[in-house]
């Protein structure tokens, strides 16, 4: 029971796909201005992912080896249509926001990643668990820098005002850059820094590391 | 055309404006060499692809496609995910076996890069947006080309400052993936300066 507990828990920070197995980030980037839209995305990306690896683990004995790229694909594709055809029914605006995002789940690493590395060699449930906590891990990081670009890049929340801003009498003056493309990557950066220092087994040694430094220290 | 042409390489460029095909930006930019070679996969695959979608589209899932046999109600539209994935990992395989026979320098060259441009978000990311946009068939042409062109430029760049970061001091938490994030940050600041750009 504990070892699947770790199943679940272990992507959320330790083994997070975005930080550390460097899986899924396109999305994580591009959905991230508003809180509201980073959290639809997580959702439908944390069912998609629980359900491609449920059914590829189910099925996991009958894919021959050869085609099973493809067969994944077209799994995960399917999924995918169907959240995208309920997005656009019971959510349009927000659907429209994420516009061609949904449809990339399709090539998001993570989804085909968890499937061939995981759910190919493991019955059902694990399979389901280790997508539940990758979704989630994969919800974690969106849903902090979400709030981090909506709360200074607008001064709202979900659409709510959270900061007196500058243009009604208060304090607040948004900062534009928010609300652009290089914010994402820096926020996700210091992001990756933070958790590399509290947990340093993290950091990557350097690739060429000048031989004097040792002998200097 | 010019307009789609300078807008998909600076303004709207794949990579540093909508982040697509990140993944494999900041895995195979530790080299120069062969961020150059990937960047040129990108550029043939793209522009063969979106064109390639645009006429799978119009001809087959649109709705009234299937007039001609008496069934103008059809709209398989919703099928064109599976559709386009589909025609970019049959192109992908093309492409291997044409180059694998004509230039196999250049086959070598690629390697394990060409199979994993099928799951490159860039691709599918620019036949979406093509349906998104609903580019006509030179559109959509012009529009490959300039988005492979425009991720390839960022590539290289890219590949280009990591080559001079290797011998750098870095912070221990920030070596490798830290790193990468803000260089292409920083890039990405450079590229947004091209908004006021008038075509």
């Amino acid at each position: 029971m504990l070892s699947r507990l770790r199943t679940v828990t272990g992507p959320i920070i330790a083994n997070n796909p975005i930080t550390l197995q460097i899986l899924g980030i396109c999305s994580a980037l591009a959905v991230t201005t508003s809180l509201s839209t980073a959290l639809t995305m997580s959702a439908a990306l944390t069912v998609v992912l629980c359900l491609s690896s449920g059914i590829i683990s189910l099925i996991r004995h009958h894919i021959p080896p050869v085609i099973r790229l493809i067969v994944q694909i077209i799994i995960i594709a399917s999924l995918v249509i169907v959240i995208d055809e309920f997005l656009r029914a019971f959510a349009f605006e927000i659907s429209r926001q994420l516009s061609i995002f949904v449809g990339l789940i399709v090539t998001n690493c993570l989804v085909l990643g968890r499937a061939e590395s995981f759910a190919m060699h493991n019955p059902p449930l694990p399979a389901v668990l280790d997508g539940l906590g990758n979704g989630l891990g994969y919800s974690a990081v969106l849903i902090l820098v979400g709030t981090i670009r909506e709360l200074l890049g607008a001064g709202t929340l979900l659409g709510y005002p959270m900061l007196p801003l500058a243009a009604e009498g208060g304090w607040f003056e948004p900062l534009g850059l928010m609300q652009l493309a290089p914010s994402a990557f820096f926020i996700i950066g210091f992001l990756i820094w933070a958790i590399r220092t509290r947990w340093a087994a993290q950091v990557e040694p350097p690739k060429f590391a000048l031989k004097t430094r040792r002998a200097v220290r | 055309m010019t307009e789609i042409l300078v807008t998909s390489i600076f303004q709207q460029n794949l990579a540093l404006s909508f982040f697509l095909g990140i993944c494999t930006f900041l895995a195979v930019s530790e080299r120069f060499e062969t961020a150059v070679g990937l960047g040129l996969a990108l550029i043939v695959v793209q522009t063969i692809t979106v064109p390639a979608n645009n006429l799978i589209l119009n001809g087959l899932l649109v709705e009234g496609a299937w007039a001609w046999l008496g069934l103008p109600d059809v709209n398989l539209t919703f099928v064109s995910l599976i559709a386009f994935i589909g025609v970019i990992a049959a192109m992908v395989q093309i492409l291997e076996m044409t180059l694998d026979r004509f230039a196999p320098a250049l086959y070598r060259a690629l390697g394990i890069f060409l199979p994993l441009i099928t799951v490159n978000c860039a691709v599918l990311g620019g036949s979406l947006f093509m349906v998104e946009r609903q580019y006509s068939f030179s559109e959509s042409v012009v529009y490959g080309f300039g988005g492979g062109v425009g991720w390839a430029l960022a590539i290289v760049s890219f590949a280009a400052i990591r080559e001079r970061l290797k011998y750098s001091d870095i912070p221990e938490g920030l070596q490798g993936l830290g790193s990468a994030f803000l260089v292409t940050g920083l890039i990405s600041l450079g590229f947004s300066a091209f908004a006021r750009l008038e075509p």
